[in-house]
């Protein structure tokens, strides 16, 4: 039963040893092995976090410069459509304005010659009416030469009053 | 590329068929002397310990290293090498030190009674007129411990020197052995222990992961010491762990070992005797599952290796050997296994003690 029977002497060196062993390994390894790992691992997971960062900023940027140029296109097209509006707006007035002073030319045109009209005819109707008086005066002083016609004339209007 | 490969691969067969051949050697011997071959005392001998670091060869043409032997006597220390008992282990041979005389009786240092010449047995072939003083030597085991110390302050000082000087991760060997580091650290420490208190016990899981690991490893070496598969080392890992418990157990811990909250008052004292069995439960399978498994890796490699001279027939190194091998690098598995068990485990119950409970 040897092997199962702990020598004493055994025992006190492994305990010492091993005592030992943790104290010194504690001081001069795993001290600054651990220590070295963490400051490692701590640089790595700050450097990814700020590589994530950079890259986040990154998206940021690039996300400002398309809304930007979104925006500067925007602009851009209502400028032009404010200027084509514009345009037809100008063009329509113009139009408009040449087209009323037209017609209020042409109306007034129409006006004087009307007028123009209408005093010609007055002319022409006076003209006619004397030429008419006239004429009827040379007729009247025509038929009336003789008494024959003179009389027979009479009759007429006498037949014509007592037919009415 | 290909040679060089399969150089690799010769040389890792070689050293892998080592530790066959240096026993083969040594039974070889045994074998010549015609002496009866005593499977199970040739299996004690090798995982059991010794005051000398004995590789091959018998009696004094036997190649050892002496080890020096140092006992607490009722008169004081008295320390001398291990050759002077001559390689005896029968209690024959006497040394005499400071008027005290000492034998070496199966690698255990008697005390001979004052005025004996030499040890007289009972019919058990134990001593009569011998006392075992304290021995404090160091044995091959204590030995092979300071070779696992001198590796682990070498390649672990380096580990952190490099740390030192760099920033980055560090290449090659390092590499694998911080590697291995954080693999206590993430893998056993945080999950177990948790991400508030892991820290402080760091120190110890590490020292005691790789000392296990690499205890484990150098006793597949030829020749090597079975130091994992002694239980008193065993003994001493796992008195680690209880005191940390211990030390470090908390209000909550306390309380639900020795008086269990929320269950019927009649039922506490069973409970206190049960947890209070588990609290000492638990180191002592700790240490008895690195011993068992260690020695009985060790036993399976030599029982197969005896097969040969127990049956006396060359031929059964055709089977065994290829056996042993396989068992060998079992083994290397093993190694780290029982390594990664035992820090697990004993993570596992720190956890437990300084666990936060949430009240119920």
């Amino acid at each position: 039963m040897d092997l199962i029977t702990p020598e004493i002497g055994l025992l006190f060196w492994q305990t010492i040893v091993f005592l030992v062993l943790i104290l010194i390994l504690a001081k001069f390894a795993w001290r600054p092995i651990l220590g070295a790992v963490k400051d490692r691992e701590d640089s790595i997971n700050s450097a990814l976090s700020s590589a994530e960062e950079a890259r986040k900023e990154m998206q940021n940027l690039k996300a400002d410069n398309e809304q930007l140029l979104k925006e500067a296109r925007a602009e851009r097209d209502a400028i032009l459509k404010e200027a084509r509006e514009l345009k037809e707006k100008v063009l329509a007035n113009a139009t408009e304005e040449a087209q009323t002073k037209a017609d209020k030319i042409v109306a007034q045109a129409k006006e004087s010659i009307e007028m123009e009209k209408k005093a010609a005819m007055a002319e022409i109707k006076s003209q006619v009416a004397n030429l008419s008086i006239e004429i009827a005066e040379k007729v009247v002083r025509k038929e009336l030469s003789s008494k024959e016609k003179q009389h027979q004339m009479i009759d007429e209007m006498l037949g014509d009053v007592t037919l009415n | 590329m290909i040679a060089q490969k399969s150089l690799k691969i010769i040389v890792t067969f070689a050293l892998a068929l080592l530790p066959v051949f240096s026993f083969a050697s040594k039974e070889d011997s045994l074998v010549e002397a015609e002496k009866e071959f005593n499977a199970t005392e040739m299996i004690l001998h090798h995982i059991g310990d010794a005051h000398g670091w004995h590789f091959y060869g018998e009696g004094e043409n036997s190649f050892t290293i002496p080890l020096p032997v140092i006992l607490y006597t009722d008169h004081g220390l008295v320390t001398f090498m291990s050759s002077e008992f001559h390689h005896d282990t029968e209690g024959h041979h006497v040394v005499e030190k400071n008027g005290m005389s000492f034998v070496n009786l199966h690698e255990k240092i008697y005390q001979l009674e004052e005025g004996a010449n030499e040890v007289e047995f009972d019919k058990e072939h134990h001593p009569l007129n011998a006392e075992r003083p304290v021995d404090l030597s160091i044995t091959k085991n204590v030995a092979a411990m300071f070779i696992t110390v001198i590796i682990m302050l070498i390649i672990f000082v380096r580990l952190a020197s490099f740390h030192k000087r760099h920033k980055q991760a560090p290449k090659g060997f390092n590499n694998i052995l911080e590697t291995f580091v954080l693999f206590v650290r993430d893998e056993i420490a945080k999950p177990q222990i948790g991400e508030k208190k892991y820290m402080k016990f760091m120190p110890f899981l590490l020292t005691v992961f790789f000392f296990i690991w690499i205890t484990n490893l150098v006793g597949l070496l030829p020749g090597a010491a079975n130091v994992t598969g002694n239980i008193a080392v065993t003994v001493s890992l796992g008195l680690f762990t209880l005191v940390l418990i211990v030390i470090n157990g908390n209000k909550d811990f306390w309380k639900h070992t020795l008086w269990m909250p929320g269950i019927p008052t009649f039922v506490k004292p069973i409970l206190t005797i049960v947890e209070v069995v588990g609290l000492i439960v638990k180191p002592v399978a700790l240490m008895i599952r690195l011993f068992a498994n260690i020695t009985a890796g060790h036993i399976i490699i030599l029982s197969l290796i005896g097969l040969i001279f127990i049956l006396e027939n060359v031929g059964v190194a055709g089977i065994s050997v290829p056996f042993a091998l396989f068992i060998s690098v079992l083994e290397l598995l093993v190694a780290f296994l029982q390594a990664f068990i035992f820090t697990m485990l004993s993570a596992l119950f720190i956890g437990m003690a300084v666990e936060e409970h949430e009240h119920h």
